[in-house]
C-alpha cells in the first residue's frame, strides 16, 4: 500500500493529490528532495551559488526562448536581427540585456560556487562525482558561452571565432581537417553561424540540463558538505534517523535562498537598467562592428571568463614550430580541476581546519587565477619589454609565464603539500549557525 | 521599539504568526514582481515595430480610375478592389438581393460599421473591397462587365476560380456559393476627393 | 590581503593601452530633445547620403518631440515612409569604388567607437594634399572620408611639431557655433545608438526600489522561519 498517501483524502485536493501519487512519485520526491533532505544547519554565504546558478540556467533559457523568436542565424542578417530585437520589438532591448548580463553572472556565480567547493573540501569522498558532474557542468557552459557569442556576428563574435576554431588546427596530423569539419567552410562563415545556433540554442542547453539533473541527483544520493566539513551523518538522532546537525531543505534553506535571490535580482538589474555594457567587459565595443573577414580588429580579447585559460595558452611558447603545447595547456588548465579528489592527500576537507601551508598555496592559486585573468584581456606588450638580458621578451608575457607555473603547482604538487599540511583537530558537530 | 523578536522568548504562536505575515506579504509582492517580469515577455510576441510599418494604412490615388474599371492595392499583404462604379452598376446592386446570402450585409464582422449599406462603401460610386474570397482564401477573378462569360443574368462582379463561389460588385456572396460569408470591407476613409487611405477607420484621426 | 586585491582592481585602469590621441569630452545629454532634433536634421542632410542606419526608423524620432509631419517636412527627401527605416540610396559597390571603403552604417556607431571618438573625430578634420580627398583627420589616420562638413567649419591644418589644429580657412559658422552643431549630431548618434537608453535608465530606479522591499520582507521571512534553529 502507497505509504505517501496523505491523511486529507476528505478534500478535493487531498484526493488529487492521491490519485496523482498512486501513480507518479510526487509526494515521495518532494520529500526526498525538499522536506525531507535534510541539510547542514551552518550553511554560509558560499552555499547561496548552487540555487543561483540554478536560477541563472532558467533565466537564459527563457530570455534565450523569446530571443530565438526574432533572431536570424543568417551571416547577412544577423547582426541586424540583434538590432531589431533591441529596437522593433517591444521590450527586446530588456530580453537581450538580461541574456547578455546572465551569461556573464552565470560564470560569476559559477566561480563562487567551484570556490566553495574548494575551500570547504566539497569534492572529497564520498562526493568525488557530484565533482566531475560539475566539471562537466562547467566545460559544457563554457561551450555553451562560446558558441552563443559567435551569434552577434560582431567582429568580436567572428575574429574570437576565428582564433578558437583555428586552436584546433594545431592538433598534430588531423588539426586543420578538423578544424575545417568544425567551421563547415574554409573559413568562419555562415555554415558555421548556423551549426553553432543549433549547438547553443538546443544540444548543448539539453546536455546542461541533464548535467545539472545528475550534479543534484548525486549530491542528494550522499547528502551536503559544509562549511566545517563535517560529515552530519555520522551523528544521527537515535529515534528518527534524522541528522543531529540537519535541517529540513524545505523550509529553511528555500527560504534562506529567496534572501540570495533577492540579493542577486539587486545586482543582476542594476547591471541590465543602469551598465549591461559594464565597461566592454559584457558586451564588447567591438562588437557593435558587423563582421569582417577581411579585417581583424587591432585588439582580440576573449570574454573575461575565459581569459585566465587564453592567458595560459598564449603564455606557452610553441615547440617544434607548434602551438599545440599552448592549446594542451590550456585544455589542461580547465581539465585539472576534474582531478582534485585525487590530488588532495590532506587529512581534513575545509580550510577552517587546514594549515598555513595549504592556505599559502591556495593564495597563490587565488592571485594566478586572477592575474592571469586580467593579463587575458589586454595586448601580451602591454607592460612593454625586458632588456636583452631577458632576450626583449614581453613583460606581461613573463609574468604570465610565472603566474601559469604557480596555477599548475597549486594542482600538481597538491599530494606533498596537502600531506605536508599542520591541520586543526575538527570538531565533532557543525560550527556557526546562521 | 518596533516588535524586535530578538529580544525575548516568543511563543510558537507569536512565531507562527510571523512566519504567516511575512509568507502571505512576500507572496504577494512576489506575485506582483511575477507578473511585472511577465509583461515585457508577452509584449515582445506582439507585432514588431518593422510589423507596424509593413501594415500601416495604404494611401491610394482614385482619381485615374476610369469608371466601370478596377485598380488593385496592397494591404497588409492582401489584395484590395478598388471599382470606380458607374450609376449604372450602383442601381444594380439592389435589384438581385433575393439571390444573395448575406444582403444587407447582417454578418457585421465583414464590413465597417460605416459600409453596413447596400452599396457597402461610404460614396457610392467606389467600391474598396478585400479581394480574398471567404471560402478558403483564393483571389477571385473580375468580371466587372454584364453578361459575357458569366451568362446574360450575370449583373457584374467577381468569380472565385477555386470552387466557384460568385461576388456581386459590392463584394456580397451569392446564394448557392461554397463561401458562406460576404468578402470584407476594410476600414478606409477619404484624405481627399481624389485620396483614400486604407487601414483607418472613416472616423479615426489619422 | 585586502590591499592586493584593491591593487588588482586598480590595475586595468592603469594600463590601458591608449595609444591614439587624447579625445575632447562629448556634450551627450539625452533629455536635451531640442539638441537631438537639430542633431538629427544635420544627420539626414550631410550624413544620410553615404552612410546609412539602416536600424533606425523615422517613426522614433516621436519620441524625441517631432511630430510626424515635422519628420515628413524636414526628414524625408526621397519617398520614404514616416515607419521605413533610414536606408541609404548610395551603391556599396560605387562607393568602395569612390572612397576606397564603403561607408559604414552608423546607428550603432557610437556603441562600437564611443561618443567622445566621433566628437573629436567630426572637429578633427584637417588638410593633407597626400591623401586622395585632400583630407586626414587627428583621429584617424588616413581616413577614407573626406570633410563633408568643411563649407560649415572652414578648413584646418595640422602643424606637424606641436600636433596642433590651426583654422587657416573659415567655414560659414564660428568656432563655437561649429562646435555645437557637432555637440548636436553627436548627442544625435549617441541616442539613435541606443534609444532605449533614456527608458532603461528610469525603469531601473522603480526595479531597484521593488527589489529593496523584496529583499526586506524575505530576509524577515527568513528571520522567522530560523528562530527555531540554533
Amino acid at each position: 500500500m502507497a505509504t505517501n498517501m496523505t491523511e486529507k483524502t476528505k478534500t478535493l485536493a487531498g484526493s488529487l493529490l492521491n490519485w496523482v501519487d498512486q501513480r507518479f512519485p510526487l509526494t515521495s520526491n518532494i520529500k526526498t528532495h525538499l522536506t525531507e533532505y535534510y541539510a547542514p544547519k551552518n550553511f554560509n554565504f558560499w552555499y547561496f551559488f548552487g540555487s543561483l546558478a540554478l536560477m541563472v540556467l532558467v533565466l537564459q533559457i527563457l530570455t534565450g526562448i523569446f530571443l530565438t523568436m526574432h533572431y536570424k542565424p543568417d551571416a547577412e542578417l544577423a547582426f541586424g536581427s540583434v538590432e531589431y530585437i533591441m529596437r522593433d520589438v517591444s521590450w527586446g532591448w530588456l530580453v537581450r540585456y538580461m541574456h547578455s548580463t546572465g551569461a556573464s553572472m552565470f560564470f560569476v556565480v559559477v566561480y563562487m560556487h567551484m570556490f566553495r567547493g574548494i575551500i570547504y573540501g566539497s569534492y572529497r569522498t564520498p562526493r568525488e562525482l557530484i565533482w566531475l558532474f560539475g566539471v562537466g557542468i562547467f566545460l559544457v557552459l563554457m561551450g555553451e558561452a562560446f558558441f552563443g557569442y559567435l551569434l552577434p556576428w560582431g567582429q568580436m563574435s567572428y575574429w574570437g571565432a576565428q582564433v578558437i576554431v583555428n586552436l584546433f588546427s594545431a592538433v598534430p596530423f588531423i588539426g586543420p581537417d578538423l578544424s575545417e569539419w568544425l567551421r563547415g567552410d574554409y573559413l568562419v562563415s555562415d555554415a558555421t553561424l548556423n551549426r553553432f545556433f543549433a549547438f547553443h540554442v538546443i544540444a548543448l542547453p539539453l546536455v546542461l540540463l541533464g548535467l545539472v539533473m545528475s550534479h543534484l541527483i548525486a549530491l542528494h544520493e550522499v547528502g551536503s558538505n559544509n562549511p566545517d566539513g563535517v560529515e552530519i551523518k555520522e551523528k544521527k538522532d537515535k529515534k528518527t534517523g534524522i541528522p543531529l546537525d540537519g535541517i529540513p531543505f524545505h523550509p529553511y534553506y528555500t527560504v534562506k535562498d529567496l534572501v540570495g535571490v533577492s540579493v542577486f535580482l539587486i545586482v543582476f538589474s542594476s547591471i541590465i537598467f543602469f551598465a549591461p555594457e559594464m565597461g566592454g567587459y559584457f558586451l564588447e565595443a567591438n562588437n557593435f562592428i558587423p563582421a569582417d573577414p577581411l579585417k581583424t580588429p587591432a585588439h582580440i580579447a576573449p570574454v573575461w571568463y575565459f581569459t585566465p585559460y587564453y592567458s595560459i595558452l598564449r603564455a606557452v611558447p610553441p615547440v617544434l614550430n607548434s602551438q599545440f603545447p599552448g592549446v594542451a595547456a590550456m585544455g589542461l588548465s580547465v581539465a585539472i580541476f576534474a582531478l582534485l579528489p585525487w590530488l588532495d592527500k590532506g587529512a581534513v576537507k575545509s580550510i577552517r581546519y587546514r594549515g598555513t601551508l595549504y592556505k599559502k598555496w591556495l593564495a597563490a592559486f587565488v592571485v594566478s587565477f586572477l592575474i592571469l585573468g586580467y593579463l587575458g584581456t589586454v595586448p601580451s606588450n602591454v607592460w612593454g619589454q625586458f632588456g636583452a638580458w631577458m632576450g626583449g621578451a614581453d613583460r606581461a608575457t613573463v609574468v604570465a609565464r610565472v603566474f601559469t607555473l604557480i596555477y599548475f603547482a597549486f594542482f600538481i604538487l597538491m599530494p606533498w603539500y596537502t600531506k605536508k599540511d599542520k591541520t586543526l583537530p575538527v570538531p565533532e558537530r557543525v560550527t556557526g549557525v546562521a | 521599539m518596533s516588535e524586535n523578536l530578538n529580544d525575548k522568548q516568543y511563543s510558537a504562536e507569536e512565531i507562527n504568526q510571523e512566519k504567516r505575515n511575512f509568507l502571505i506579504a512576500t507572496s504577494a509582492v512576489g506575485a506582483v514582481g511575477v507578473a511585472a517580469v511577465a509583461v515585457p515577455f508577452v509584449s515582445s510576441m506582439l507585432p514588431s515595430e518593422r510589423a507596424k510599418a509593413a501594415g500601416a494604412p495604404v494611401e491610394v490615388d482614385i482619381s485615374k480610375i476610369e469608371p466601370g474599371a478596377m485598380i488593385t492595392a496592397e494591404w497588409r499583404g492582401q489584395p484590395v478592389w478598388i471599382i470606380n462604379r458607374t450609376e449604372e452598376m450602383t442601381a444594380e446592386l439592389s435589384k438581385h438581393n433575393d439571390q444573395l446570402s448575406d444582403p444587407m450585409c447582417d454578418v457585421v464582422s465583414q464590413q465597417p460599421s460605416y459600409c453596413k449599406n447596400v452599396d457597402r462603401s461610404i460614396k457610392p460610386n467606389l467600391a474598396v473591397i478585400v479581394g480574398i474570397c471567404t471560402h478558403l482564401g483564393c483571389s477571385p477573378i473580375a468580371k466587372l462587365q454584364m453578361g459575357g462569360d458569366m451568362g446574360d443574368n450575370w449583373a457584374g462582379g467577381f468569380f472565385c476560380p477555386c470552387h466557384g463561389s460568385k461576388f456581386d460588385l459590392a463584394g456580397r456572396v451569392f446564394k448557392g456559393s461554397p463561401a458562406p460569408i460576404n468578402l470584407v470591407i476594410p476600414p478606409y476613409k477619404y484624405l481627399t476627393d481624389n485620396t483614400v487611405l486604407i487601414g483607418v477607420d472613416m472616423n479615426e484621426k489619422v | 590581503m585586502k590591499k592586493l586585491l584593491l591593487i588588482l582592481l586598480i590595475l586595468p585602469s592603469l594600463t590601458s593601452a591608449n595609444e591614439e590621441a587624447p579625445l575632447d569630452k562629448a556634450p551627450i545629454d539625452a533629455s536635451n530633445h531640442h539638441s537631438l532634433q537639430r542633431g538629427a536634421r544635420t544627420f539626414v542632410n550631410y550624413c544620410l547620403n553615404c552612410h546609412s542606419a539602416n536600424y533606425m526608423r523615422y517613426n522614433r524620432l516621436l519620441e524625441i518631440g517631432l511630430t510626424e509631419q515635422q519628420i515628413k517636412d524636414n526628414l524625408l527627401f526621397a519617398g520614404e515612409k514616416v515607419g521605413d527605416t533610414m536606408k541609404v540610396a548610395i551603391n556599396k559597390t560605387d562607393a568602395k569604388k569612390w572612397f576606397g571603403a564603403t561607408p559604414p552604417d552608423l546607428t550603432v556607431e557610437v556603441r562600437a567607437r564611443g561618443a567622445d571618438w566621433v566628437y573629436t573625430y567630426m572637429r578633427g578634420f584637417y588638410r593633407d594634399d597626400t591623401r586622395p580627398t585632400g583630407w586626414n583627420n587627428t583621429v584617424y589616420d588616413k581616413v577614407a572620408m573626406p570633410h563633408v562638413l568643411y563649407e560649415l567649419q572652414g578648413e584646418q591644418e595640422m602643424n606637424h611639431e606641436t600636433h596642433e589644429l590651426k583654422l587657416i580657412k573659415t567655414g560659414a559658422l564660428s568656432e563655437e557655433e561649429y562646435n555645437t552643431l557637432v555637440g548636436d549630431l553627436t548627442n544625435y548618434l549617441a541616442y539613435m545608438a541606443e534609444p532605449a537608453k533614456q527608458q532603461r535608465n528610469r525603469m531601473g530606479w522603480f526595479v531597484l526600489l521593488f527589489l529593496g522591499v523584496l529583499l526586506v520582507l524575505t530576509y524577515k521571512l527568513k528571520k522567522a522561519y530560523w528562530r527555531d534553529i540554533h
